[in-house]
């Protein structure tokens, strides 16, 4: 993350520099900034709503139910989270609103998932190996219908939108093997470091 | 026709109905809801505000790399592999910025969707790349803000490579689908 931030930076200011965009690039970190602050605050509300619902959930014994259910997956995926952790629940329900196209609903999900994860975390400035995978499996973006593409689409008028979900399935679900595949590849690799 | 309205469907009603059974589960178990909703949300203004300084980092460092028009010059690189690949230029932008930003990746892709037309095959390929992917510099940034984690490890390489794999794989089956 030092290295991505480091160049990111100096790649763009440097960049600018040569082709003359330097008040562009100057004027993008406040906007950039701005933008954060509005990104988190837009948050609030959502967050809340679903950090509610996700507590129901769990007293009602919905979390637990979910985790019993996907127990034999999990322990493969996650091998060092205890079997009976909530966090496995969690990332279950948050993967599927994931899967599902609720964008809304499985980043709150998702960062509960987070929490309890870090609560069995032994370093907790590191990323264990268990937040790694699930991230993995989150970043390749599995979803199984893509409504905003297909809304984009209708709205060019798009004859057959529907077309594209096939496609895109199988190109998600390649990504999607690939970063779980990675993550315990480099599960076994980074531990050396 | 009508399969598209069957999908809509499902979209529309599959939120309701996880609320109407979670929160049918929960009377039936005797679970105060009201009080366990609100004891529950009281954690989302304080998620929201512990995960700025990684947002800052993140969207200020990806706004300034936009703003640079360094994706122009890596476009002008990977002109002969794209053309060697059928891949439209146009559609360059969309790869480059998936990972990145993920309203700036949907705006390219509907800029291209309006320019190209319903028929071309930029619009297709992109939608594949727009729809089959997350922005994992944003779910990073969020994910590992909210636990106060900067030591990612692996996850950003992790990250990056499938999405590279996935970029590849949209590239094949958009051939074989559309071309």
């Amino acid at each position: 993350m030092n290295y991505i931030f480091y160049l990111l930076i100096v790649i763009s200011i440097v960049v600018s520099a040569i082709n003359g965009k330097l008040e562009d690039v100057v004027n993008s970190i406040l906007s950039g900034a701005e933008l954060s602050v509005k990104v988190a605050f837009s948050l609030i509300g959502i967050m809340a709503f679903w950090l509610g619902i996700m507590r129901i959930a769990e007293r009602s014994g919905v979390v637990d139910f979910i985790t019993k259910l996907i127990k034999p997956i999990a322990k493969w995926l996650f091998n060092e989270v205890p079997e009976d952790n909530k966090a496995i629940g969690d990332i279950a329900m948050s993967f599927s609103a994931n899967a599902l196209g609720l964008t809304n609903a499985a980043t709150p999900i998702g960062l509960e998932a987070m929490k309890e994860l870090q609560e069995i975390n032994k370093d907790k400035n590191s990323a264990s190996n268990a937040m790694c995978m699930f991230l993995a499996m989150n970043t390749a973006g599995f979803q199984i219908i893509p409504a905003t593409v297909i809304a984009v689409l209708v709205g060019i008028g798009y004859k057959n939108p529907t077309e594209i979900i096939l496609p895109t399935l199988i190109v998600t679900g390649i990504a999607f093997i690939s970063a779980i595949i990675l993550a315990k590849l480099f599960q076994k690799i980074w531990r050396v470091q | 026709m009508s399969f598209q309205s069957i999908i809509n469907a499902i979209s529309v009603w599959i939120l309701p109905l996880m609320l109407i059974i979670i929160l049918t589960i929960a009377m039936f178990k005797k679970v105060p809801v009201y009080e366990a909703f609100t004891d529950g949300a009281k954690d989302g203004f304080r998620v929201a505000i512990d995960i700025i300084p990684y947002l800052v980092a993140i969207i200020v460092a990806v706004s300034m790399f936009r703003a640079s028009g360094i994706i122009d010059y890596i476009g002008h690189l990977l002109n002969g592999v794209l053309s060697a690949l059928k891949v439209p230029v146009d559609v360059l932008p969309v790869m480059i910025v998936r990972s990145l930003s993920g309203s700036a990746a949907l705006g390219i892709f509907s800029d291209i969707a309006n320019h190209f037309g319903p028929d071309s095959y930029a619009t297709k390929l992109s939608a594949i790349i727009v729809g089959s992917s997350e922005t994992t510099f944003y779910v990073l940034a969020v994910y590992f803000g909210s636990v106060g984690i900067s030591k990612v490890r692996y996850a950003m390489i992790v990250g990056i490579l499938a999405d590279i794999i996935g970029i590849v794989a949209a590239i094949a089956v958009a051939h074989t689908f559309f071309l």
